[in-house]
């Protein structure tokens, strides 16, 4: 069992989505950054999509009723472990009564805390997501409070060294894969989606221009600020699915990039649609910073998921061999 | 229609009158494509999705296919190596495909018409030129159809809505709709699944449960169903 103590609103216990209920008008829901859930869940031996938290209200602390390994992924939130500071990416085994501190990360937005087993919360429709909106999943189908206690999966051995052990982020490992802008604008690759053309010469502006976003942001959608695009004239569409990533465009001309939580359908025009595996550094964009979209083709976007499957490759070879190493040395 | 070419140009749009018959196809990201039919909305363009829902959905590489109005969103389970042959499998899909009917079952809905949370009511007869008791009564007299389930879980986009009390969707929506309430979209019609923002027009509540995360399915509602609203109580 873990035991919250300190919690701010909107943390929830999330895995890799609910799938194959869209068709009801059911959201995916899913870890923000998958990323960084299917890394932490690797470094504690699970498989990449078991369910974790995601916090992205700080300060965070937890309790454990018991002996475990955690890992800590995703966005730098200066971890602490009973006061003692802990890398980012890492993973290490804890001892009952042991307390972890999160606090706000100053560049990202999120972070997961994944433990040897997976968090025990009922599945509904195939997945142990929080679904905010529809008010099933995860604990309750609402998000965590202080003094909620939550189960945790039954585990196998997880041998982890003394003092733990950590991944390369990925905005490391992968740099050449996820390129930055010199002046810290996040790039988010794209593809033109249904309506692009219907913007005429405006569509150009949507890749040249810095978007900022706004405060009327959260795991639904995230709204951009910038100069208003406009439709050369105006268009009705009938309801149809979206999925996250799709960046719609209302007839403010202020774009919204549907996110995990995203609406089913929308009517909207759509200019673009965010490449999948660029998902989850939008999900650990922060509300007020800038981002800009970097026109992409499905060619690009396959050699980033390839490099992506072998980052993940490497740990989840890895991991076992270092159980393996250690218990050898022990037995020794 | 209008359709637009595959690789957008980045001047002015090229936007070209296409041959009827001929559905638009277009990418969201990576792994999605929506399939729209071509033409007006009608019942027969929506049986056709249906059949093409229930071919592709099939398909090894498709996660999920999501029914929208006279439209089919495709999800793969990862990006296609050859976006453009899967395009093309999707384009001879629709042209083999036949328009099926789907074997609904029927859901009579009782409704409370009128009272507290019929709070558009009014402004849908201003809008139609109706008295309160004739927009209540076209509306219950309705023969319905489930064109889709979507926006929220179990929410059902019904057709068969009659042409004299189309209302357009609100301007300014209301900002906390009670779950249960019957409304008015333009064509369309529904019942809310959840409360909270909603731009459609309120006429009436419903009590009956329209979703259970814990039932299989959890919708009470399918593609295909016909709806019936019952006049349970009518406060004018």
């Amino acid at each position: 069992m873990i035991e919250v103590l300190q919690t701010g609103p909107l943390n929830t216990v999330q895995d890799l989505g609910r799938f194959g209920f869209r068709n009801a008008g059911v959201t995916s829901s899913g870890a923000m950054d998958r990323l960084a859930l299917a890394v932490g869940n690797l470094l504690v031996g699970n498989d990449e999509g078991e369910a974790a938290l995601e916090v992205q209200t700080f300060p965070f602390r937890l309790r454990f009723d018991r002996d475990t390994t955690v890992a800590i992924t995703g966005a730098d939130c200066d971890a602490r472990l009973d006061g003692r500071r802990l890398p980012p990416w890492w993973a290490l085994a804890v001892s009952a009564g042991q307390v972890v501190e999160l606090a706000t990360p100053r560049h990202s937005a999120r972070a997961y805390l994944s433990f040897a087993g997976g968090i025990e919360v009922e599945p509904v429709m195939g997945s142990r997501s929080t679904s905010l909106r529809g008010g099933f999943g995860g604990l309750d189908g609402r998000f965590l409070a202080a003094n909620d206690r939550l189960g945790v999966r039954p585990a196998g051995a997880c041998v982890v060294p003394p003092g733990g052990f950590g991944a390369m982020p990925p905005e490391t490992a992968l740099a050449d894969h996820f390129p930055a802008s010199e002046d810290g604008t996040l790039l988010v690759r794209a593809i033109p989606a249904g309506e692009y053309a219907l913007f005429g010469g405006e569509a150009e502006r949507f890749w040249s221009q810095t978007w900022k976003i706004s405060s009327q942001s959260d795991r639904t959608g995230y709204r951009l600020s910038g100069e208003p695009i406009k439709l050369v004239s105006p268009v009705e569409l009938r309801s149809h699915g979206v999925v996250p990533g799709v960046v719609q465009m209302p007839p403010s001309g202020e774009a919204i990039v549907q996110m995990s939580d995203a609406n089913t359908a929308g009517g909207y025009p759509k200019i673009a649609g965010v490449i999948d595996i660029d998902l989850w550094r939008l999900g650990q964009a922060r509300i007020g910073s800038r981002l800009r979209f970097v026109r992409s083709s499905v060619a690009e976007a396959l050699a980033v998921e390839r490099a992506v499957e072998t980052y993940l490759g490497d740990i989840r070879r890895t991991v076992p061999m270092l159980a393996e190493a250690l218990a050898a040395m022990s037995r020794r | 229609m209008i359709s637009i070419q595959n690789e957008p140009l980045s001047t002015p749009a090229f936007i070209a009158a296409v041959p009827a018959g001929e559905p638009k196809i277009s990418v969201i990201g990576t792994g999605a494509y929506l399939i729209e039919a071509p033409g007006a909305f009608d019942l027969e363009a929506q049986r056709r999705i249906w059949a093409l829902a229930h071919a592709v959905e099939l398909w090894p590489e498709v996660r999920e296919v999501v029914p929208g109005v006279t439209n089919l969103l495709v999800i793969l389970k990862r990006t296609p190596v050859e976006p453009e042959q899967f395009e093309a499998r999707l384009r001879t899909e629709w042209n083999c495909s036949r328009a099926i009917d789907l074997v609904g079952k029927t859901v009579e809905i009782p409704v409370t018409y009128g009272g507290e949370h019929a709070t558009d009511l009014a402004a849908v007869c201003d809008y139609t030129g109706l008295t309160d008791r004739e927009v209540v009564q076209l509306h219950w007299q309705g023969d319905y159809t489930v064109v889709a389930l979507g926006s929220a879980p179990g929410f059902g986009y019904l057709h068969g809505l009659d042409p004299r009390i189309h209302v357009p969707r609100k301007t300014v929506p209301s900002l906390r709709m009670l779950k249960g309430t019957v409304t008015i979209g333009g064509m369309q019609t529904g019942v809310s699944v959840l409360t909270g923002p909603n731009g459609w027009n309120s006429i009436g509540f419903a009590e009956l449960p329209m979703f259970d995360p814990m039932k299989n399915p959890p919708a009470l509602l399918a593609p295909g169903d016909k709806v019936c609203f019952v006049p349970e109580r009518i406060e004018l």
